[in-house]
């Protein structure tokens, strides 16, 4: 009675037939769609979502002075510039730089209705070689050849717009998503 | 005569049943009163909360209830689930405020002291789990004549008979009869376990709260509304539960289907 | 094929496989492994019972990321879990109704055992695998329930641990040490996640030692009768994959169910209070799977020889397991299935009934006429195991046995004519 039904194919296997491909497939898709949601419950938890931001208030902080607050369990690095580190970051060729930005792209979100505030720099305070907290926040601490930060791990120098000048880092120190929510305050992430 | 075996299994078993149970003493005083069943728009499989009656049960839990209980395993955030935008909830948590509406803000301790080492009071945020009446289970003992209210973010699990049990014990309060002697600070509840109850009839009148967007404040209406609040506060992921359960039920049913079939085929050769 | 073919994933293959025969392995369990053709759906429940071990496992592990087993934030982790971690609720449910689904298994995949004669000679070993299995089982849930630190928890913990104390002499030094303090406290809930999670991995090796001891003689069959010839078997696969497939479809039907729409209807209320060290609750039950033990236990109301009630009720509810491990002797049929003993047969419903009774006892308060339906209850349960079955092993006129799987499912001529197959 089987005899008819079956064409020989590899090995001797019958025919697949559209029953057996079926339940394959649909075994598959039912595997995957179940292990889905234990993939999925090592993301970040709603909670830990939520703790995603943090408001900053500005105010308290003077020209020439810095501030560290944390932000997603890492540092970040407010920095009120003097019109002096703003020119000096503003007159850099960005030609000569490893990764090339201009200091107007990295304080592009220091605006708020419309009034931009280039003294306000923000960064993460993560040295991009490989994770140390560069110095320079301190008043007594060493600030680099540029006047920016100096990473004490491995001697990267940032200048005073965050962008990489010397050592190891391959790239600036990242610029978070910021906002101002008034003319002095923010909110990070 | 296997029937017959069963038969005599049965009998047997029905014969010793009257002895099963407890005592048979009758007390109206302490006997339970039987629990009557609501309709719930989120019971059986299907079943799901229904966002207005969620937002009116937050109203009442807000101004009635969450003077005593707090609500600790619910965030603020969580509020977006039942209606409300993150603006808004932005707004609940910073002007969260039990009883009635106008009164002051909680505040909430942050969890960093400043830099001078001192603690220091904000306004809630949407990340803040709601804020509870009392610092610890003491200073709400000594301000409840010694009962302690229970926090309500799994009332409705954990209580038997769910919520038929919270509506029931909202809507119970009665007079006490007359040869029930009810002991000081205490208060008569039908439905409460030996039906004397620390809590005082938190809803006593129509109206008590004022809902938007006019549905009527009626004492039943209230009491349902803010058990489908605490229903959700215990159980928030029921709708997705539910309809995720829809969804595989049917996916099995026709993999069942396909692999039986599948089944039948393969030992057709063999039969 | 793979060990047998042209391709290179057929030389990569047979590479490892001349090294360590995974492969080879695997295919000859499959299509050579000769399984007897006439199994039920009641076969089904073995390969069921080791999908829900990995299904417990799997699931464990990934709450394990989640979850504290520290006494103050334990309940809070556990609500964490519900309602701010990913599937979160999805992930406890699964496991939570997991253990029930698996103690359903096991149990039916016991009773098949019991009235199939599946114990009795050669499968002896594989037997009292399955009893040392259902032990580690048994320890693995009553630790996991103490994890989430409710009123259930706690209590529960507190009697179950308090019943070593029954022990004379060193009761109550064995009990401190358990305990790693005076009460059920954090030490107490760290050593129990510590060994929770190990357990399961026990199991799994005892597992396989049950499939090589099941392998080595194969599956018994509803006629109890031994496979004589090529005639009686069928190679596993497709035959028993695509009917354990179906089988899981079909249970996982009911899992879904119960996951998915009714997840706390096993439970208890109760413990979704947080543990309280003041405060008792009215009644004390531990979780269903255990509650034709916790009736045995509490059923000793009385001193026996001098021995106290407590201590002999700590006896009575680990014998009424551990006599499991001699039922291949204290059975003296020399027939298997109940299929053709029929004095046993009606004897087996008995026990059931009296199974589902004790379940029945253990759930309720132990007052009045309850106490009394208990120690009945429990009698019967050790009369029928210790007196009953000997006797009626002897005195049992078994009904005549087929000649064989295959002229029993077949007929007597189709026996000879498939003997090629």
């Amino acid at each position: 009675m089987a005899q008819s039904q079956v064409s020989h194919g590899h090995d001797g296997e019958t025919r697949r037939d559209f029953l057996t491909l079926t339940a394959t497939a649909l075994g598959v898709v039912g595997t995957a769609c179940a292990i889905w949601p234990f993939i999925d419950s090592l993301n970040p938890a709603k909670d830990t979502l939520a703790l995603s931001t943090t408001d900053v208030d500005l105010s308290p902080i003077q020209a020439g002075q810095r501030l560290t607050v944390a932000w997603r369990g890492k540092p970040v690095f407010i920095d009120r510039r003097t019109p002096e580190e703003i020119k000096a970051a503003q007159d850099v060729d960005i030609s000569t730089l490893r990764d090339p930005q201009t200091d107007a792209e990295r304080v592009k979100q220091s605006t708020f209705n419309g009034k931009t505030m280039p003294e306000w720099l923000i960064m993460v305070g993560v040295c991009t070689h490989l994770g140390c907290i560069p110095l320079g926040q301190k008043p007594n601490d060493d600030r680099g050849t540029y006047g920016g930060w100096f990473c004490p791990c491995h001697g990267s120098v940032y200048d005073t717009s965050g962008r990489r000048r010397d050592g190891p880092a391959p790239a600036n120190l990242e610029v978070p998503a910021y906002k101002f929510t008034s003319d002095t305050a923010i909110t990070i992430g | 005569m296997v029937n017959r075996f069963f038969t005599l299994i049965a009998a047997g078993i029905l014969a010793l049943a009257p002895g099963l149970g407890g005592p048979a003493r009758a007390d109206q005083c302490t006997d339970e009163m039987p629990l009557p069943h609501q309709q719930w728009s989120f019971e059986g499989p299907l079943g799901t909360y229904d966002e207005a009656t969620l937002q009116h049960g937050f109203q009442v839990y807000k101004e009635v209830c969450a003077v005593c209980h707090a609500l600790k395993h619910v965030a603020f955030r969580d509020l977006t689930e039942i209606g409300y935008s993150e603006d808004q909830v932005k707004g609940i948590a910073a002007q969260f405020a039990p009883g009635p509406p106008g009164g002051p803000p909680v505040q909430v301790t942050d969890a960093q002291p400043n830099d001078q080492g001192q603690m220091v009071q904000r306004s809630a945020r949407p990340s803040d789990p709601f804020v509870p009446p009392f610092p610890n289970d003491q200073a709400a003992r000594a301000a409840n004549n010694g009962a302690l209210p229970p926090d309500m973010s799994l009332l409705v699990k954990a209580r038997e008979g769910g919520p038929d049990y919270v509506y029931g014990i909202a809507t119970g309060f009665k007079d006490a009869p007359a040869s029930c002697k009810l002991g000081s600070n205490m208060y008569w509840n039908d439905y409460f376990p030996g039906h004397q109850i620390a809590m005082p009839p938190p809803l006593t009148t129509d109206g008590q709260v004022t809902y938007a967007d006019g549905t009527k404040p009626t004492i039943k209406q209230m009491a349902a509304d803010v058990t489908t609040f605490l229903a959700w506060a215990s159980e928030p992921n029921l709708n997705e539960r539910h309809r995720m359960g829809a969804k595989v039920i049917l996916f099995l049913l026709v993999a069942a289907g396909l692999f039986y079939a599948a089944k039948r085929r393969i030992w057709a050769k063999i039969h | 094929m793979p060990v047998t073919g042209t391709g290179r994933i057929s030389r990569i293959v047979r590479w490892v496989d001349y090294r360590l025969p995974f492969v080879a392995q695997l295919e000859h369990e499959l299509n050579e492994y000769p399984t007897p053709r006439n199994l039920n759906y009641w076969w089904n429940f073995g390969s069921l019972a080791g999908i829900m071990l990995v299904i417990m496992i799997v699931s464990g592990i990934v709450l394990a990321m989640h979850y504290t087993p520290e006494s103050t934030m334990a309940f809070d982790s556990v609500e964490r879990i519900m309602r701010d971690v990913n599937y979160g609720w999805l992930l406890r449910y699964i496991h939570m109704n997991g253990a029930s689904m698996f103690f359903v298994l096991v149990y039916i995949h016991i009773f098949r055992g019991l009235y199939y004669g599946s114990y009795k000679y050669p499968r002896e070993l594989l037997w009292m695998l399955g009893v040392v299995i259902l032990l580690l089982m048994m320890a693995t849930a009553f630790m996991g329930y103490v994890l989430p630190w409710g009123q259930m928890s706690y209590w529960g913990a507190t009697v179950i641990t308090n019943l070593f104390s029954a022990i004379p002499i060193f009761g109550q030094k064995i009990v401190t040490l358990l305990w790693g303090g005076f009460t059920v406290a954090n030490p107490t809930l760290n050593r129990f996640f510590s060994l929770h999670y190990l357990l399961p991995f026990v199991i799994v090796a005892v597992v396989m030692l049950h499939l090589v001891a099941l392998h080595q003689h194969g599956s018994n069959n509803p006629l109890g009768i031994d496979h004589k010839g090529p005639q009686d078997s069928i190679p596993f696969h497709p035959y028993y994959t695509i009917k354990d497939l179906f089988g899981l479809t079909v249970f996982l039907l009911i899992f879904s169910v119960v996951v998915f729409f009714y997840p706390n209807f096993l439970g208890d209320p109760q413990n979704y209070i947080p543990a309280n060290p003041l405060q008792t609750p009215p009644d004390i039950v531990p979780e269903w799977y255990f509650l034709p033990f916790y009736a045995i236990l509490r059923s000793m109301t009385f001193n026996v020889m001098g021995i106290p009630s407590k201590l002999v009720g700590v006896i009575l509810m680990f014998s009424s397991i551990l006599l499991l491990f001699v039922l291949p002797w204290l059975d003296t049929s020399r027939v298997r299935s109940a299929t053709f003993r029929p004095i046993y047969k009606k004897i087996y419903w008995l026990l059931v009934a009296d199974v589902l009774f004790l379940g029945y006892v253990g759930a309720h308060p132990p007052a009045g006429a309850i106490v009394v339906y208990g120690q009945l209850a429990t009698f019967y349960y050790f009369f029928h195991f210790l007196i009953l079955i000997p006797l009626i092993g002897k005195i049992e006129r078994p009904r005549p046995l087929p000649t064989s799987i295959g002229a029993a499912v077949l007929g007597p001529g189709a026996a000879e004519a498939a003997g090629g197959e």
